[in-house]
């Protein structure tokens, strides 16, 4: 048999395999594991009772005397088997991957805590104009969000959620992206719309469900949506737009356009089977889309420490076969540079981009939470005040001579009044019509609708007082 | 089912009753080529047409590539690609979530799922996003493109996992539809007009009547239309209702009744969601009786619906109760499955004309 042996290792392994009539070639590596080779750990040096392990030492001894091998390196580096799925090497050394690696992946940033610019910072520079609408912009978001909240305290609106301390991961990462590119959001992200130009009056319109929302008064406040501006309605539930995102973006790779799929979710989303769901999905339909994880350290009450065990959510990626980056998601220009940068890789390479953006969610998740009762006063002070996002990038901002008191003010005067008569406005406007309920359930309201509507105009006919003034019948 | 039958009509037995005589199905034209197909080659002929027709259209699952682990997607990917036809990862809520994100930018998306009793981990994105994803836009955004396929139904060996039929569950959530169809020949003209339909629809295959079903179907592209009930045999003394394969028991039992001088109208519903009332309370309202079956577990199941509307809309014209013959409540069981199954001679273990308040429960 041995002149039939050739050099080629695989090639003896196969005539173990056929002739020695051996089950799998791992069971014919595990024979040969036994016998180690030259310059290798020493090895369990005895002379095996299975007489297959016998014959299969003898005949590495052989091959591994032959001249013809000139690649005498250790068994170890072989590629012994095809699986499904690719070549593996072997390893004699009984190794688990560690759970973590030793040091955290590390967090791009351009700007310090300060807002000065970084020696030797790598960023995609940005305009005047752009950079002085994303500070506008994210001092608007951040007013938008106070008289909401306080008009919610009022009792004039049902419901809000801010998203304090995340203005720049909102407006950055709008900023960074085309008109064309298509959001599916969480629900903190109303940034995108207002860069995108949503107006503070079609913000209050939502909020106040009357005829001028665009939902048609259907769902809570800040559950925006608006076609003309690419921006998918919003949907409690959480993390189930991640998989409509990778559909989303596998239509914009067929369709040959310059544009990808863009999704937020939070540090919580990330624990939803969507993610993982999407996430694969992604990788293997080579979809053009951005998984942007606004890790904000909380979930209503449940910090990441009860959340996930991995370093954060870039890991993840990994696992997936999906490139990553992690951010700090409070510079501005970090947040614009690695959303830039995601988007020319993902419609350019057709491949699916994991950005996790580090933040804190200064605010309470909701109106409906107090986030003092699980976290201290002191630690939303320290991030609302020491790592803003519009402090740091107000200071870059005005470093360039692009911004000032005056202009700010100015702003701030602009922005309060136009607040204040965006919510006048929508408080007076009235509701939909009743019709509204049973419109757009289908795409023509069924048999069964149209008798309800009338069952219900009945009902209102004889109690009228039973029901509110405020929609028009 | 007969013997029920006949008690329920006893009374009612006329010399010379007439026979119940089919009706056509589809509204064929008259020189059509037909041929004679099976349940699956006739759902194949759809998709082919359906991607043929339209160019953003795609069909994808687990499997679908070479063919699907029952052969309806056979040829696909060879004719129109493996971009638009493919494998999926094994995720249920990955094919339905990713389905819906296609059909919300306007395409086609006919998503497979392997069987229906694999369809519960999408259970959220078609409940929570395909079923709301116009209404909570405004009609900004819709999904209307997306339909979703899965076998159903018992196959005489499939135990808990192979065999269920969770048509109520979808039943119970407004803004999909839910289409059953009997044959071959129905299977393919409802499945283009599922498609076609701008709403996202679930589409139930017989799983059973995948080979066991052949029929003449005609080679064109045809539609058959959403929420219409056909009456597929006429009669005057009960009236049946059903979909799928059940209706081939249920004619079984029909022919058996009309030995004994029963005259069965029987119906085939199609569309369960939104369902065709209308067809149903003339019927009902003609005969008087009632009699619903489904293989589905009776408790809960789309015969409660269909017996509470016809009570409402019918309780002065009824003679009898309104019966429903279904499935047990148990898990579909493998060795028991002859038992559990809603079949012809399936008897009422209490008399229905000592007590007419009591249901039947088979």
């Amino acid at each position: 048999m041995a002149q039939h042996l050739k050099s080629s290792k695989s090639t003896f392994l196969n005539v173990l395999r056929h002739s020695l009539a051996f089950g799998s070639p791992s069971h014919a590596s595990r024979h040969l594991r036994q016998k180690l080779p030259h310059g290798g750990p020493p090895s369990i040096k005895k002379v095996s009772p299975n007489p297959l392990t016998r014959l299969c030492n003898t005949m590495v001894d052989t091959l591994s005397s032959s001249h013809e091998d000139t690649n005498n390196e250790s068994f170890t580096n072989i590629q012994v088997m095809d699986f499904p799925g690719g070549k593996v090497s072997f390893t004699p050394e009984i190794h688990f991957i560690s759970e973590s690696n030793e040091e955290r992946v590390p967090c791009y940033r351009v700007l310090d805590d300060n807002g000065q610019q970084l020696p030797n910072s790598q960023f995609v520079p940005v305009s005047k104009e752009i950079a002085v609408k994303m500070y506008s912009d994210m001092v608007t978001l951040q007013m938008m969000d106070n008289i909401f909240y306080e008009a919610q305290r009022q009792g004039r609106l049902s419901f809000y959620a801010t998203a304090y301390g995340e203005e720049a991961i909102n407006i950055a990462s709008a900023a960074a992206l085309s008109p064309d590119d298509v959001i599916f959001p969480q629900y903190r992200e109303p940034g995108v719309l207002l860069w995108r130009g949503f107006t503070l009056q079609e913000f209050a319109n939502q909020c106040f469900g009357n005829k001028s929302d665009y939902g048609k008064g259907r769902q809570m406040p800040v559950h925006y949506g608006s076609n003309k501006l690419n921006y998918f309605t919003v949907s409690a539930t959480i993390a189930t737009q991640l998989p409509n995102a990778v559909g989303a973006a596998y239509s914009l790779k067929m369709d040959g356009k310059d544009a990808c799929a863009v999704t937020f979710f939070g540090d919580g989303g990330s624990s939803e089977g969507d993610f993982h769901a999407a996430m694969n999905f992604a990788a293997v339909m080579e979809a053009p889309v951005l998984f942007i994880c606004r890790n904000n350290g909380w979930a209503i009450s449940t910090p990441t420490s009860d959340q996930f065990r991995s370093d954060g959510v870039v890991v993840k990626g990994r696992a997936y076969g999906i490139r990553s980056i992690r951010v700090d998601g409070n510079d501005a220009l970090a947040m614009y540079s690695a959303v830039h940068e995601a988007r020319e890789m993902a419609i350019r390479e057709h491949r699916p981009i994991l950005i996790e953006a580090l933040t804190y969610r200064v605010g309470h998740h909701s109106t409906s939470d107090d986030s003092t009762r699980y976290r201290s006063a002191d630690e939303i002070e320290w991030w609302n005040k020491a790592r803003n996002p519009l402090s740091r990038f107000r200071t870059w901002v005005e470093s360039n001579g692009w911004w000032s008191d005056e202009a700010e003010s100015d702003l701030r005067s602009r922005i309060k009044k136009e607040m204040l008569e965006a919510i006048r406005v929508a408080e007076k406007t009235e509701k939909p019509n009743l019709n509204h309920m049973f419109s757009d359930v289908y795409d023509v309201p069924p048999l069964n609708l149209r008798e309800q509507e009338l069952l219900v105009r009945q009902a209102i006919k004889s109690h009228p007082q039973d029901y509110p003034s405020d929609v028009p019948l | 089912m007969a013997s029920l039958l006949s008690r329920f009509c006893r009374k009612l037995a006329l010399p010379g009753s007439a026979h119940g005589s089919r009706m056509t199905s589809t509204t064929a034209c008259g020189s059509e080529t037909v041929k004679s197909l099976n349940l699956y080659s006739a759902i194949n002929q759809a998709l082919h047409i359906a991607l043929e027709t339209d160019p953003r259209s795609y069909v994808f699952g687990e499997d679908v590539g070479f063919g699907g682990v029952f052969r309806c997607t056979t040829g696909l990917a060879e004719r129109f690609g493996k971009n638009r036809v493919f494998n999926t990862p094994l995720c249920e809520q990955g094919i339905v979530g990713f389905g819906i994100g296609l059909a919300a930018m306007g395409n086609r998306a006919v998503v497979e799922i392997q069987v229906a009793d694999y369809i519960y981990p999408a259970f959220d994105q078609i409940v929570n996003e395909a079923a709301k994803f116009r209404y909570r836009s405004g009609n900004q955004f819709n999904c209307g493109g997306l339909t979703i396929r899965a076998p159903y139904g018992a196959v005489g060996h499939g135990g808990h996992y192979h065999s269920q039929s969770p048509e109520a569950f979808f039943c119970h959530v407004p803004g999909i539809k839910v289409v059953i169809p009997r044959s071959p020949r129905e299977a393919k003209g409802l499945l283009l007009s599922s498609i076609r339909d701008p709403n996202p629809v679930v589409f139930f295959e017989p799983k059973w009547l995948y080979r066991q079903a052949v029929e003449e179907v005609p080679e064109h592209d045809y539609m058959i239309p959403l929420s219409q009930a056909e009456i597929i045999r006429e009669g005057s003394d009960i009236t049946l209702v059903g979909w799928g394969a059940q209706l081939t028991v249920m004619e079984q039992a029909c022919l058996d009744a009309e030995k004994e001088g029963i005259s069965c109208e029987l119906i085939d519903l199609k569309t369960l969601l939104p369902w065709d009332k209308e067809t149903v309370e003339a019927s009902v309202k003609k005969t008087g009786r009632l009699l619903i079956s489904h293989e589905a577990p009776i408790t809960g199941g789309f015969g409660a619906e269909i017996s509470a509307t016809i009570l409402e809309r019918c309780f002065l014209k009824l003679e009898a109760p309104v019966s429903r013959v279904c499935g047990l409540d148990t898990p579909f069981p493998l060795v028991f499955e002859p038992f559990y199954m809603p079949t012809k001679n399936k008897a009422s273990s209490s008399s229905s004309l000592s007590s007419p308040s009591k249901t039947h429960i088979f």
